[in-house]
């Protein structure tokens, strides 16, 4: 009895660490990676002079330091987990999409075009805008799934092309067919209507309720990877291409259907950007969050909660750099160094472990220099 | 049509030169084996390093000339010691070359924004510095037309244009070229017969590094004589762009790269024109053609079979 009760709860146990330890483990590396990046971003901050725990410390003030710079954090968070995710996901099926830019930017434009342009009671204005902008970033993705899995060319390089094309489109749409038509000549679309319009949550930050559809979005896509066919198969593709062919899967056809999801993904996250927070497409919007989602997916580890975190990471750093400028005088700019440095720690983990065994070969080899001196002294 | 004009002509040569240089060190570095989407950072750095070193040039005192050759070779230097960065990481630790040369494009981004802040005090445009600007070549540039189209630009077009037919005669006329070759097509045969993979991959994305390092420094001291915040606006892409669409040949971006360049020549000046076309769809030519291309619908564009892959011994 008493040794069943035992054995109950040693699997009890036993199974608490089989889901804690690899997540332990997967804390290791980005965990290792950013604290590295902070260090050598430590180190310039030094070489130019400044103290780098008072800049360190007006970052995070930057970020957290009241509930304004919270909610606007939390604001910039939200592109970030969604663009993310669209990175995390297509890397699960081994597709590269760099294309998130322009899946957001395609995005955001079709939110625009809803937005400004219906007319519908609230409860249907808004989940329309939010699915047009779902829509034209699953197709703009769905572009580069379809002629990876049709002709074979590399999603790396259809998708960087892709996203020239979508911000020459857009720029044509926003300052040509889409225009706002008014009296000041100003290149940028017309306004979303109000019944299009995400909730402010936390004034008077400007944190919309994108955040809480951006967690939804981030547990749907662990949903979906883990406890659905379509996840399973597009996982088995990612692993091996030829086991999933063999095993009656049909790769191409989820190697697209990857591609479109994931530039679905990021074009929720620029819907949400236009109608939570900006309102409007002006010319020449380019925020980057593409771009920066390699980084938030990698350090992630493409799972969707470590996606979350990461994003997090990265909009704390964006948020709190200009406070960092503006009271401890470190150039902001500084951010994006440490940004790539995370990446180049976590992509090459035996950086982080060569670092050391470097640094002591280097310290013996000056040690047995010295040695060498003295004993040449010594003859002398 | 006053459009079709020599200047138009000339202003393709310049509009392409930047692009011709960083296609071509793209070539090298991928027909080596190592996918190098850092174009764009390392012109970026190229830039940069141009423009500050030119601008030290100046404050110490040395005639201008001086100084802008100094920036210039600066420019060689630091856009080889990025790409060293990009070549450590993806050949000596064997990260995703992809992956690298984002981080590249960022480092590129942050770095040059911090030396601005830093040095500048600003986070726009560098003070102006001494430039490169067009040196007639004597006699040659007195030819009608193709003298004031060639022979009237700045020293960094001319050195464009001789590194194309140089880097073409390298690449498959020289056992070096051979051997950089086989070694982006099937490293272990080329280990086999006792070629350095190493080495040669160094070199590739090596010379990457000094070829769009100094199409940075056209854009900052060629073109004009300042640097201004993330200045090279997508051409290490477009260089990128020539590369596959010049089939990973010398002559082949080339083309791409004066097609390109054409693209940019006639929106501009169809722009200072005043015609109020959409020129965004000339901006967009360069992408949409290499997709097109990608995707075999005139002549299918095949990459190095190694490229991409990082090699283990």
């Amino acid at each position: 009895m008493a040794t069943s009760e035992e054995s109950t709860r040693k699997s009890w146990r036993v199974r608490v660490m089989l889901v804690i330890s690899p997540l332990l483990q997967g804390l290791i590396l980005p965990v290792g990676a950013i604290i590295m990046a902070l260090l050598v971003g430590a180190i310039f901050i030094l070489v130019i002079g400044k103290n780098p725990i008072t800049a360190y410390a007006a970052l995070i003030q930057g970020a957290f330091g009241d509930v304004f710079s919270i909610g606007e954090t939390l604001e910039n968070t939200t592109p970030l987990i969604l663009t993310g995710l669209a990175v995390a996901f297509a890397f699960r099926a081994k597709l590269f999409n760099i294309g998130g830019e322009g899946q957001f930017l395609i995005g955001a434009l079709a939110a625009t075009w809803v937005g400004a342009n219906l007319s519908f009671p609230s409860f249907v204005h808004l989940p329309l805008t939010l699915l047009a902008g779902i829509i034209a970033g699953g197709l703009w993705g769905g572009i580069a799934g379809f002629l990876k899995a049709t002709r074979g060319v590399h999603e790396v390089i259809s998708t960087i092309m892709l996203n020239f094309i979508a911000i020459f489109f857009i720029s044509y749409m926003v300052t040509g067919p889409m225009k706002e038509q008014s009296a000041l000549d100003i290149p940028q679309t017309a306004r979303v209507a109000e019944t299009a319009q995400l909730a402010k949550i936390l004034p008077p930050s400007r944190l919309s309720a994108g955040i809480i559809i951006a967690l939804v979005a981030a547990a749907f896509v662990w949903w979906l990877l883990w406890k659905t066919t379509v996840g399973y198969e597009v996982r088995a593709v990612g692993l091996n291409f030829f086991a999933a062919e063999f095993g009656g899967i049909k790769p191409n056809y989820n190697m697209f259907l990857a591609m479109v999801i994931s530039g679905g993904l990021a074009g929720l996250g620029g819907a949400i950007i236009i109608s939570g927070l900006f309102l409007r497409f002006q010319h020449g919007f380019e925020p980057g969050y593409g771009f920066t989602a390699i980084a938030v997916s990698l350090v992630g580890g493409n799972n969707p909660p470590g996606v979350v975190l990461a994003a997090l990471l990265f909009a704390t750093l964006s948020q709190g750099a200009l406070g960092m400028q503006n009271v401890a005088g470190v150039p902001q700019d500084i951010v994006l160094v440490i940004q790539a440095l995370v990446i180049f720690f976590v992509a090459a983990p035996q950086i982080v472990r060569a670092l050391p065994q470097w640094l002591e070969k280097r310290r013996e080899a000056a040690q047995a220099a010295a040695e060498g001196a003295q004993l040449e002294g010594g003859q002398a | 049509m006053e459009i079709l004009s020599v200047a138009l002509f000339a202003s393709t040569i310049r509009a392409a030169a930047p692009l011709i240089l960083a296609a071509l060190g793209g070539i090298f570095s991928e027909r080596s084996g190592v996918v190098n989407i850092a174009l764009e950072g390392i012109m970026l750095i190229g830039a940069f390093f141009a423009m500050m070193i030119s601008y030290f040039g100046a404050q110490f005192g040395l005639p201008p000339l001086v100084s802008a050759i100094s920036g210039m070779v600066g420019a060689i230097v630091f856009g080889f010691l990025i790409s060293m960065i990009h070549a450590v990481v993806s050949i000596r630790f064997r990260a995703d070359q992809v992956v690298s040369g984002v981080a590249i494009n960022i480092l590129a981004l942050g770095l040059t924004g911090f030396l601005l802040q830093l040095i500048f005090q600003t986070s726009g445009n560098s003070p102006s510095v001494p430039n490169l600007s067009a040196a007639p070549i004597p006699g040659l540039a007195n030819i009608p037309i193709v003298g004031d189209i060639f022979f009237n630009q700045p020293p960094i077009v001319y050195i464009a244009l001789i590194a194309v037919p140089v880097s073409s005669f390298v690449l498959f006329r020289t056992p070096l070229g051979l051997r950089l070759r086989s070694v982006g097509e099937h490293p272990k045969a080329a280990d086999t017969v006792g070629v350095n993979v190493f080495s040669l991959r160094y070199l590739g994305v090596g010379l990457s590094g000094v070829l769009a390092g100094l199409g940075g420094a056209y854009l900052s001291i060629g073109q004009l004589n300042i640097f201004t915040e993330g200045m090279t606006n997508g051409r290490g892409f477009i260089a990128l762009a020539a590369v596959i669409f010049g089939k990973w040949n010398p002559w082949g971006a080339l083309g791409a790269c004066l097609l390109f360049g054409f693209a940019d020549a006639v929106q501009i000046s169809l722009q200072n024109a005043g015609v109020n076309i959409p020129s965004d769809f000339l901006l967009m030519l360069p992408y949409v053609l290499t997709l097109v291309a990608l995707a075999g619908f005139i002549g299918r564009s095949n990459p190095p079979a190694a490229s991409g892959v990082p090699y283990e011994k």
